[in-house]
Formats: structure tokens, sequence, C-alpha cells
């Protein structure tokens, strides 16, 4: 384990922006957001930033190939390049466990290799959080806030930053770096653990479990009749979808500008109208489908297929964000039973 | 590789009735206008939905005029009334967005008025030419 | 705080359901921390015991709601309606959006709402708000109980009220308001004083942040098409992401000249961006306009007005002349 004062952290971003990009979250006047470091910016005391990270490996619009047509030729233009290393510091428990969720999906074959480019030359620089709030729910998922994963994992006291790498790549990172750090024991890093930790059992979500959902639920909940009471306030905007760090449907679209067709993808949102839409209409008629939909897929879906893995991380962004409040703790606890 | 003069596009929409006759007026009487002006014709001034002018900005256009009967000469009777009440809302909204309030126009054109649209077309492409390249509301997949 | 207390809005409730007068309530649900609230509707006494809630956080304009509700079946639905709201439910009924039979409104005085927004900006980690009155007091999990002056929390569509008055309603409880002269048009005026670039410099900043979410239409009382352009796939702009900076703008400005002259400036948009856009300045910059160029009008005031921009005088100002207004004295 490393450490450096805090009153060097500058000189530790300048060291790692030396080497790669480095993207760290700023405070902002809408709220915190990664931005890419450069001499002056400051790093934000934010729990977490407005937007989840997973922009940084499945944009939320991407280009994806261009065509040309001549006569009857068609001219498929790739236009993909290797991704440059870049870093992200501060991407706290949640959001790194996101990764792992959107890796499932992107990862496995067929492999996505647009995703696969950003990912494998990302670096995580984790933080743990000593200040979680009332809308942290990470537990009822099994992610500890006071121990995230990562590649090198980052605890902040009032006087210093540990650093401890994980993973090859992370070691690789923090080996370059030492000479502005040093070496220490874990004393101070396990007493910041066991007062996170203290913290994180007395918040308000603390007791909320998972243990309802999960692997062989579909019968169970799919024609529960809650579902129509939890969905009639949703405006079926894609709030939640789009600062949700899992969230991973997309749509492929083209645009033509006349000389050449872009093909790219964006986000897309399984509580829009318009989601999925064949020539036979959207499968889910109404908005109650909707929603169970994507309720479905966090809590029941995802776990089923990925060997129980759940694909809510319990970051509290939509509790934030829903114009209505209405959200998957609301959903768990009706669904659960324990309202 | 030839290196082409900058030209501004203009997309000119006019109605019918009046300004697309007074378009052919022009053109009957040889009076030259500006070929960066490209003419949609519309049914009546009134047709023109906000919706396309921003598209012809998006697509490349670099100023968008509209050209529709003297207010009381409407085919439609109150059709270029309305429009001209849109017309300022948007292009006063555009402006607040800081768009150049040049590169948008409304002007009044009979299908008697073959020199006044020729007139008119020249003047606004000499000024939306000044401007340059419209950046503001540009779409960079659009891109020339 | 508010004038009048949850006890009386489920007294008036559960009265109006045993008598039959209604056979469902429109209104709020209790969320997990007390400013989570959510629209609900409530079809027994037992159920408004337990989860109706009325206070500081009651924001969500419930008018919209009625479409849905009145083409259910059965009696009338009854909805609890703040002075704001009242005028976009006017306005849905000017644009015969719905059965005003089917409703019974009863109209509720309002305080102001207060900001989630701002009461995290003040603090992190809420553990509780009481409203004292004049003062709010914010217990957090860290750094103990924080007392700040109310209006430092109420977002700029309570700061600059624009009515305090019901424009509909069967029942009022509380007191009547008047309309107000609010200074809801200065930010809109410090914007049109500054130069172009700056304009386009402070837009661009507020728009690129927009992540497409849809939140600000979907809540709009105003935005009430079966299908909307921007997710109609034949109308040729249907977008789904920010591809590029113009598609925002683009979405922007259409969305804010759709609701044009039909906006009732509830500042709904504003509230529920998840990026903290202000889009409330764009439909108040129309309304401005109207104003001045077309004599005073507010949508909702009154069923059945002519909006502006269905209307028209033969003398009305040319776009060239309504944008020089008011340069010689800039």
């Amino acid at each position: 384990m490393r450490k450096i004062a805090i009153t060097k952290l500058n000189d530790l971003f300048a060291a790692i922006a030396a080497q790669q990009s480095l993207y760290l979250p700023v405070d902002t006047a809408a709220g915190a957001k990664f931005e890419q470091w450069s001499d002056g910016v400051q790093l934000s005391d934010a729990l977490n930033t407005v937007r989840s990270p997973k922009d940084f490996f499945f944009p939320q619009s991407e280009d994806l190939m261009k065509f040309k047509t001549e006569g009857k030729k068609i001219e498929i233009i790739d236009i993909r390049d290797e991704h440059e290393d870049f870093v992200i510091f501060g991407v706290r428990a949640c959001d790194v466990r996101a990764f792992a969720v959107l890796d499932n999906v992107f990862l496995s074959d067929p492999v996505d290799t647009y995703y696969k480019n950003r990912r494998d030359h990302g670096v995580i620089m984790s933080m743990a959080c000593n200040k979680p709030v009332e809308t942290c729910f990470c537990g009822t998922f099994d992610i500890d806030a006071a121990d995230p994963e990562g590649d090198i994992v980052c605890h902040k006291t009032d006087d210093a930053l540990y650093l401890d790498a994980k993973t090859d790549k992370g070691a690789a990172l923090l080996e370059s770096l030492s000479a502005i750090t040093e070496d220490c024991d874990n004393s101070a890093v396990e007493a910041q653990k066991s007062l996170i930790k203290e913290r994180l059992s007395k918040l308000p979500l603390a007791t909320l479990t998972k243990d309802a959902f999960g692997e062989d639920k579909t019968q169970k909940y799919f024609d529960a009749p809650e579902w129509k009471e939890l969905s009639e306030a949703c405006l079926g905007c894609g709030t939640c979808t789009f600062v949700c760090p899992t969230c991973q449907c997309y749509d492929i679209r083209d645009l033509d500008n006349g000389r050449e067709v872009l093909r790219y993808r964006c986000w897309d949102s399984c509580m829009y109208s318009e989601f999925t839409k064949m020539s036979a209409g959207q499968p889910r008629l109404t908005q109650v489908e909707r929603f169970r939909q994507r309720f479905m897929h966090k809590l029941v879906y995802y776990p089923e297929r990925y060997g129980g893995l759940f694909s809510c991380v319990g970051c509290g962004r939509c509790l934030a964000k829903c114009p209505i409040r209405m959200n998957i703790v609301k959903v768990m606890k009706k669904l659960g039973g324990n309202d | 590789m030839q290196v082409n003069e900058y030209r501004p596009l203009i997309v000119a929409f006019c109605c019918n009735w009046c300004s697309y006759a007074g378009a052919d007026l022009a053109g009957s009487n040889r009076l030259a206008y500006s070929a960066d002006v490209k003419i949609i014709r519309v049914p009546c001034s009134c047709r023109v939905n906000p919706m396309f002018i921003l598209r012809a900005f998006q697509r490349g256009a670099d100023g968008v005029i509209i050209c529709g009967c003297h207010p009381g000469d409407c085919h439609y009777t109150s059709g270029n009334y309305y429009a001209r009440r849109r017309m300022t809302a948007l292009f006063s909204m555009l402006d607040y967005l800081g768009i150049e309030r040049e590169r948008t126009r409304l002007e009044w054109v009979s299908a008697a008025e073959g020199a006044k649209f020729a007139a008119t077309m020249n003047d606004f492409a000499e000024k939306v030419a000044a401007l340059g390249e419209n950046k503001r509301l540009e779409d960079l997949r659009c891109k020339r | 705080m508010q004038a009048i207390t949850r006890e009386v809005l489920t007294a008036k409730a559960a009265a109006l359901l045993s008598d039959g007068t209604v056979d469902r309530v429109l209104g709020w649900k209790k969320g997990e921390f007390g400013y989570d609230v959510t629209p609900g509707v409530f079809i027994d006494a037992q159920q408004i015991e337990k989860d109706f809630e009325w206070g500081d956080f009651c924001a969500p304009n419930l008018s919209k709601y009625l479409l849905a509700e009145t083409k259910k079946t059965g009696a009338k639905v009854l909805v609890f309606l703040k002075p704001c709201d009242t005028y976009s439910f006017n306005q849905l009924l000017t644009e015969h959006r719905f059965d005003r039979e089917k409703v019974y409104v009863v109209g509720i005085p309002c305080e102001g709402m207060l900001s989630e927004n701002l009461i995290k900006a003040k603090a992190e980690g809420i553990a509780s708000v009481t409203d004292n009155g004049d003062t709010v007091t914010i217990a957090t999990l860290y750094d103990g109980d924080i007392t700040v002056p109310r209006n430092e929390l109420l977002p700029d569509r309570c700061i600059n009220c624009k009515s305090k008055k019901h424009v509909a309603y069967d029942e009022l409880l509380g007191d009547e308001g008047e309309v107000i002269d609010s200074a809801r048009f200065d930010e809109v005026e410090r914007i049109e004083k500054m130069t172009p670039d700056e304009r386009f410099e402070f837009w661009q900043g507020e728009l690129s942040r927009c992540i497409r979410c849809n939140a600000c239409r979907d809540v709009c009382p105003a935005c009430t098409c079966e299908k909307c352009v921007f997710d109609n796939p034949k109308s040729g702009i249907e977008s789904k992401a920010p591809s590029d900076s113009f598609e925002e703008k683009m979405f922007h400005i259409i969305r804010a000249f759709h609701v044009a002259g039909r906006c009732t400036d509830c500042g709904e948009c504003s509230r529920v961006c998840p990026q903290n856009i202000p889009l409330h300045l764009l439909n108040r910059k129309f309304i401005k306009d109207f104003d001045d160029l077309y004599g005073e009008y507010q949508a909702g005031e009154e069923v059945g007005s002519r909006a502006p921009l269905v209307n028209f005088d033969f003398d009305d100002a040319e776009p060239a002349e309504a944008m020089e207004r008011g340069e010689g004295d800039a």
C-alpha cells in the first residue's frame, strides 16, 4: 500500500496525466461531473457524479461505421481507432461494480469490439465513500462502499490518500508513481473502513435486502398486481435509464447526409414508447409493461442470466433524479412485501 | 486539389401564389439574382413549420428566408398573418439563443414584384455571405 | 410551511369518497425520505390515511394525470390542485383534453414548494427536513442540523410565483390568493441584454448538458400529443440521443415553440431536468415576447381563450421590427 499527502494530490494527478489522460469528478453548476484533469482542475468533494461513468466505455452516442454508395457499389468505411490509454479516478464502489455488469453483456460472445476497445485501455482508480448519503443502498447488492473493487483502490482520510493496487494494470500504474508516493501499512485504511462500515449500517436503506428477488422469480412477479399501482405515475421518460450506471440498451441508427451514411448507436430506454419498435409495433403496449420490464430486468432476468449478479448497484441516482420519485427501492419494498 | 471559394447556401421558402410567381417573373424579366439561393415552393407562407427552418440549417443552410404574399393578399385569407406571428416568435427565439439574426428573414413579395424578389435575394445573400458559414446551428455530421 | 395541513386534505378526501361525490383521489404519496413524493391514486380512506402526503415537497403538477384518469370508467376523480396547477388544468380544458364533468377539483393554497436540489446543495446526507415557517431545518447524517431561511430553498418558479389565485376549482380549502406581479421575466431580460456571443455561449453551455431523457416533455402539461414528433420515426427528426449539439438545440427550440402560447409557466420542465437546465427560460422568452407584442396573455387564466399563435392582428409587428425592440434604450 502506498500513500500521498492530501496537500500533494495535484502532484499525483499531474504525474498520472503526464502518462495518460486522467478523468476525475469535478464540481460544475449542475453537480459533479467527470472531466479531464489539467493543471488547476480541482477534485470534487461530492459523493458522486450526476451522470454515471459508464459513458467512458459505453458513450451515449457512438459512431460505428460509414457507408458510401456509388451506383451499386457500397463502400464500408471502418472508423474504429485504437483507443488511447486513460485513467478514471474517484469511481465509487457502486459504479465499479456497474462495469462488471456491463462487461457481462458487452464482453461475452459475440464481443462488442467498440466497448472492449475502450475497456481495455481504461484504468479504474476507485474511491471508498467516506460519507454515504440517504439514497445509497449498494450494500443491498453486496457491494462494500468501504472497500471498492477497481484496478487501484483509494481511501481518502483528512491528511492522506491511500492507494492499493488490485490488478496488474493497477500495479503498473502505481509503480510508475512510486517517486511521489510512499510506502505505508494499512492501519489508517482499516480505521477508515470501520468508520465507513459503521456509517453504512446507519443509512435509512441499510436494511433493504434483495432476498425476495433473483433467479427463478419470473413467475412470481411477472403478473403481480402491484405493477399497475407502481407504474401509474410513471411519465415514460428516460431519466432513470440514462443516469443508471448499468442500463445498457441501445438503438442503432443511420444518418444519411446525402454524401455518405453514418451508422451510430445511442442509448435507448425501455421506458420509451418507441423502444424496440418493429413492424408489428412495440411489444410492450403500455407503461405498465415497460415499467415492469426495467425492474424485472434489474432484479430477475439479469441475475437469472448472469449467475445471480444483480444489475442494480444501489448508486441511488434514479432515486434522486426520477421526476416523480418512483424508483427501484419503492418497487422492491412493495413487491418484496415489506412495504 | 481545387480550392472552392466560400459560397453561402441559402434556402428560400416561397409561397406558391405570390413569391414563387415573383421569382418566376424575375426569371422571365432576366433579372439576375444570387445563384446561392435555392427555392422551395410551399403552398402558403404559413405552411412553413419552424422545423423546416431548423432542418435547413442542420443540412447546411447558412441563411433561411421565407417569402409570402403581402399582408391582406394571402390566397388563403389569413395564412401570412399567422406566419408573421410564428416567424416573429421563432426568429426572436433564435436571436435569444445567440444565433445571428441576419440568418433569418421574412419578406412579402407579390407576383408582380420580380424586381423586388431579385433585390431581396441579392441583399439577403450578401448579408449572409458577410456572416460566413453557419456555425451556431450546424450539425457536424452533415458538413460538406 | 403550508397554510393548510395534511389532515384537512385527508379529511376532505375521505368525506368526498364516502358521500360518493368521487370514487378515487389523485394526490401525492409518501416516499422513503420525506422529500421524495410520488403522484398517486387513492381509492379508500384507509389508503389515504396511510400514504397521503401534503407538504413542501408535493411539487408535481397533477393536472396532466387527468388525461388518463378521466378516461377510466366510474364516478368523478378528486384532484388537489395548487394555484399554478389550476392554470394547467384550464389550459388542458381549453384544448379539450379531458371531460370537466369527470373531475372534482379541490383548490389548495401553496406557500411555494421546496427544491430538493437546493436542499442538497446546502447539505449532503439528509435525514429529515422540517419547515419552521420562515426557516427550514435540515437534519443531516454527518453535519448535525442546518437551519436556513426558507426562501433560500425555493426554486425560481416559486420565488417568482405568478399567482396564488386558483383559476379553477369546485371547492377551495383555505384562503384565496391574488395574482402576483412577479419578477419572473428579469432573468429573460438579463439574457436578452447579453451580446449574441454571450447568449450563444450561455445556451450552448446549458443545452449541451441535455441527455435527451425527455423528462421535460413528458412532465409538461402542455405536451399532450398522442405521438410526439420526436418519437415518430416517420418525422425524419426522431432522435434518441444528443449525437450532435445541433440535436439538443433543435429539440428544445421546437419543444418550446410547440408549447408557446399554451405554456402556463408552471415550471415543471426545470424542476424535473436531471441536468438542471433552466428550460423555463425558453418558455418565458416566448411569453414575454407575446406579452410585449400582442398584449398580455396568460395561458390557462380563462378556459377557451385564444392563444397568441392561433390569433393575429392586421397590424402585427414584422419580425425585423420585433427584433429591434428596445435596442434604442439598451
